[in-house]
């Protein structure tokens, strides 16, 4: 089995070998020139002011709740994705495509609720 | 051979990260820090065999939990010039509780007889899962889900609130 994941090792070495090697090509290549007016961060020719570290919008931790549900709904998911083949060989299609359907009908609930609650729109100022 | 190095490096980024994520005196750079911990045990699953952890580790808490963390780091006010005054306080009794945690976990260790599972247990497990799922544990998969939804439907109920409040 871990030869399946010697590609991934693979990969990510050739990936970090590639990344390192380049910037320090770059590193090594380039005129270095830096002065403060250089180092400003870019932002369409106006100079920059305060921090970049805003706060967020707090309508994006909704969604990012709402986001996390369906991740694990998806972690549900995956095993038996993994052996539905085997599963309509045996030539239970129908059983094992009605479980999942069971399990995603019950998730849309969840969905249909925030959306009808209107948790996905974005948060006024003004009062409801 | 391999094994070991890999294990080795694996072990390193994660305690490293852990450590940045620990002394860090930004809470954003904890919190990114964080990647290379998660990172580091998802491929310590790997080593040990268990692929579907692997895949689980990577897709909700580096995918997920991460995300909801770095947000909700980001959401709270003027968190890069936060100033924590009694940080020399602190740092005693915290060191005080790890050393003993840290014991009570090595004594823990030694004691465990850990048994060599052999090769057999190397075998991918994401398909016995799957059957599993769709066999004898039918119900509770498809409880999860029951689960799950009361977990949103609570999660959305409380957050609601105080969203509407700030915005």
């Amino acid at each position: 089995m871990y030869f399946d994941y010697a590609v991934v090792l693979t990969l990510t070495l050739i990936g970090i070998v590639l990344l390192a090697g380049l910037m320090g090509l770059q590193k090594l290549l380039a005129p270095s020139n830096p002065f403060a007016r250089k180092l400003m961060p870019y932002e369409c020719g106006e100079p920059p002011t305060g921090n970049a570290w805003i706060n967020f919008n707090v309508r994006f931790y909704l969604i990012a709740l709402v986001f996390v549900i369906f991740e694990v709904e998806v972690a549900f998911i995956y095993p038996v994705a993994a052996v539905y083949l085997d599963w309509v060989r045996r030539g239970q299609r129908w059983f094992a495509l009605s479980e999942i359907l069971i399990f995603l009908l019950i998730l849309f609930v969840g969905l249909i609720y925030v959306w009808v609650k209107r948790d996905l729109e974005w948060v006024k100022k003004v009062p409801d | 051979m391999i094994a070991v190095i890999v294990f080795w490096t694996l072990a390193v980024i994660t305690v490293l990260s852990a450590m940045i994520t620990a002394f860090s005196r930004n809470i954003v750079y904890s919190a990114f820090a964080l990647l290379g911990s998660f990172a580091g045990v998802a491929g310590i699953y790997l080593l040990l065999g268990a692929d579907f952890l692997f895949i689980i580790q990577i897709f909700i808490y580096i995918g997920g939990i991460l995300v909801v963390t770095i947000f909700a780091v980001m959401l709270t006010q003027g968190v890069a010039d936060m100033n924590i005054s009694n940080r020399i306080v602190g740092l005693i009794p915290a060191a005080l509780i790890a050393l003993l945690a840290g014991a009570v976990m090595l004594e823990a260790i030694l004691r465990t007889p850990w048994p060599h599972p052999g090769t057999a247990a190397l075998n991918p497990t994401t398909h016995a899962i799957g059957n599993a799922f769709l066999g004898p544990f039918l119900l509770p998969f498809e409880i999860a889900s029951v689960v799950l939804l009361a977990a949103l439907i609570g999660a959305i109920v409380i957050s609601r609130q105080a969203a509407r409040a700030e915005a």
